[in-house]
């Protein structure tokens, strides 16, 4: 099976687990990888930069209309929600905030689900509230595979907990195995 | 729920055909979106049923549009721009002997009074008119009205510091109960008026154009034949300021607009 797209969403606790994964993920990773971290509106915020300052993998905001490429991490921006046209580009939008969140991790993985139907990854990592309840169930009903970190492992155990309650989930794993799973996932896309 | 690309074509086409709103060339990932929001909220399960219920209750459709063209906004959003503009724009402005300012896309009206205040600092108030356009004319009504919820002016009024503000902000509005209401003064300037984008023309030449948070909901076509309308509403070395994300590098404009404030988004008209 050929997967075309990894969204990851986290929330408090997120930085230190999406570093960890970045870090240890090959520089010839080539699914690409879209990423809500939950952050404030504070346009000084450093989070790309940190993140790519741990990656091997090129790690990049996510602009307006901008395409989808391989081997590219994509960071949502703040204060914005961030969608996949079926054309493979991003929009943003304005819209209210979901679950008080804007990035949502709902909104970007409802729009994964649409886009990329099956061949779809969807993760979970630590974070203190329930959004991905209904993102997660949407890649799980179009058939793509779901995965929540551990919750032992996750700094915040709550939206992990909320996934795992909500959903039937394929994975359950440490970083350290999604690592390993995300590696062999991406050798058998591209072979 | 699983709505078709199809369908929603075809229910913004008959849209278009019934009631001269022009939806076909929003981003389709955000208008499907908010199509879903609106029909889960309506407990409608199935797009040919939403079609026929919008298509003949003028009521109901009214009640969509207001769903599918909300934004959200807030006084002084991103208040690095409106630094920015007492920085970079109001001096210019301050030549004309009468400034013309369109703001297209205003929603209810928050960054039009933001604006107002920003020229009544500057002096420039009396002798401006804000045209203040929307396609919601549910939002153009609050806007006209100038009345907000009195518990985000906190989030304003750090925003109106932030942008350099020098003023108390309280003394622009009185607040009654759990409602705040704008300073008459403010609003004796602004022209509020319906204006859609997707299908109206230019009506009058403008030294500012401000259109923030909105041409991200459209697709690229649509963005280009409002980048030329907005073109053609600016006088020469007129600006026109956009959102955040927005720019003009993907425009077939981009040559006859020149940078002001990369970073804000400000942009003059050159050629």
């Amino acid at each position: 099976m050929r997967y075309e797209v990894i969204v990851i969403g986290a929330s408090a606790g997120g930085l230190t687990a999406i570093g960890y994964l970045l870090e240890h993920l090959p520089a010839d990773f080539t699914i690409p990888i879209i990423v809500v971290q939950h952050r404030s509106k504070d346009p000084k915020d450093l989070l790309e930069e940190l993140l790519q300052s741990k990656s091997k993998i090129k790690v990049k905001q996510a602009d307006e209309k901008e395409k989808i490429q391989p081997g590219v991490v994509y960071i949502a921006p703040p204060d914005y929600h961030l969608l996949i046209e079926r054309d493979r580009t991003f929009s943003l939008t304005s819209d209210e905030p979901v679950r008080f969140s804007r990035p949502s991790i709902d909104v970007l993985f409802e729009s994964a689900a649409e886009v990329y139907r099956n061949k779809s990854v969807g993760i979970i990592l630590t974070g203190a509230n329930n959004d991905g309840v209904a993102g997660l169930a949407a890649i799980i009903r179009e058939d793509g595979i779901a995965i929540v970190q551990n919750p032992e492992e996750a700094e915040i155990q709550v939206m992990p907990l909320a996934s795992l309650a909500a959903n039937k989930i394929h994975h359950i794993f440490t970083l350290d195995q999604l690592r390993a799973f995300l590696v062999k996932l991406n050798k058998s896309s591209n072979g | 729920m699983n709505i078709e690309q199809g369908d929603v074509k075809a229910l913004l086409e008959s849209i278009r055909f019934r009631y001269g709103y022009d939806f076909t060339d929003y981003a389709e990932a955000s208008v499907r979106r908010r199509i879903i929001y609106f029909m889960t909220a309506r407990k409608i399960e199935r797009l040919d049923e939403l079609a026929n219920l919008i298509l003949q209750n003028e009521k109901l459709f009214e009640e969509f549009i207001r769903v599918i063209s909300v934004t959200v906004t807030e006084m002084f959003r991103d208040p690095s721009f409106y630094r920015s503009l007492r920085e970079n724009v109001m001096k210019r402005l301050a030549t004309y002997p009468f400034i013309k300012i369109w703001m297209a896309g205003c929603a209810t009206g928050e960054e039009v009074y933001s604006i107002a205040i920003l020229l009544k600092e500057e002096g420039l108030l009396n002798r401006s008119v804000i045209y203040a356009t929307d396609i919601n004319q549910n939002s153009l009504q609050i806007a006209k009205e100038g009345v907000y919820p009195v518990e985000n002016m906190k989030q304003h009024t750090t925003n109106y510091q932030k942008s350099g503000g020098m003023e108390s902000f309280s003394d622009y509005y009185i607040a009654k109960y759990d409602s705040v209401m704008f300073d008459k003064s403010l609003k004796q300037n602004i022209v509020f008026s319906p204006h859609n984008l997707a299908v109206d023309k230019s009506f009058n030449e403008f030294q500012l154009i401000i259109c923030r948070n909105v041409m991200i909901y459209f697709n690229q076509h649509l963005q280009n034949k409002v980048i030329h309308l907005f073109y053609e509403s600016l006088c020469p070395f007129g600006y026109l300021g956009l959102g955040n994300k927005e720019s003009l590098l993907f425009s077939e404009r981009r040559r006859e607009f020149e940078e002001v404030d990369k970073k804000e988004k400000i942009f003059m008209k050159i050629s």
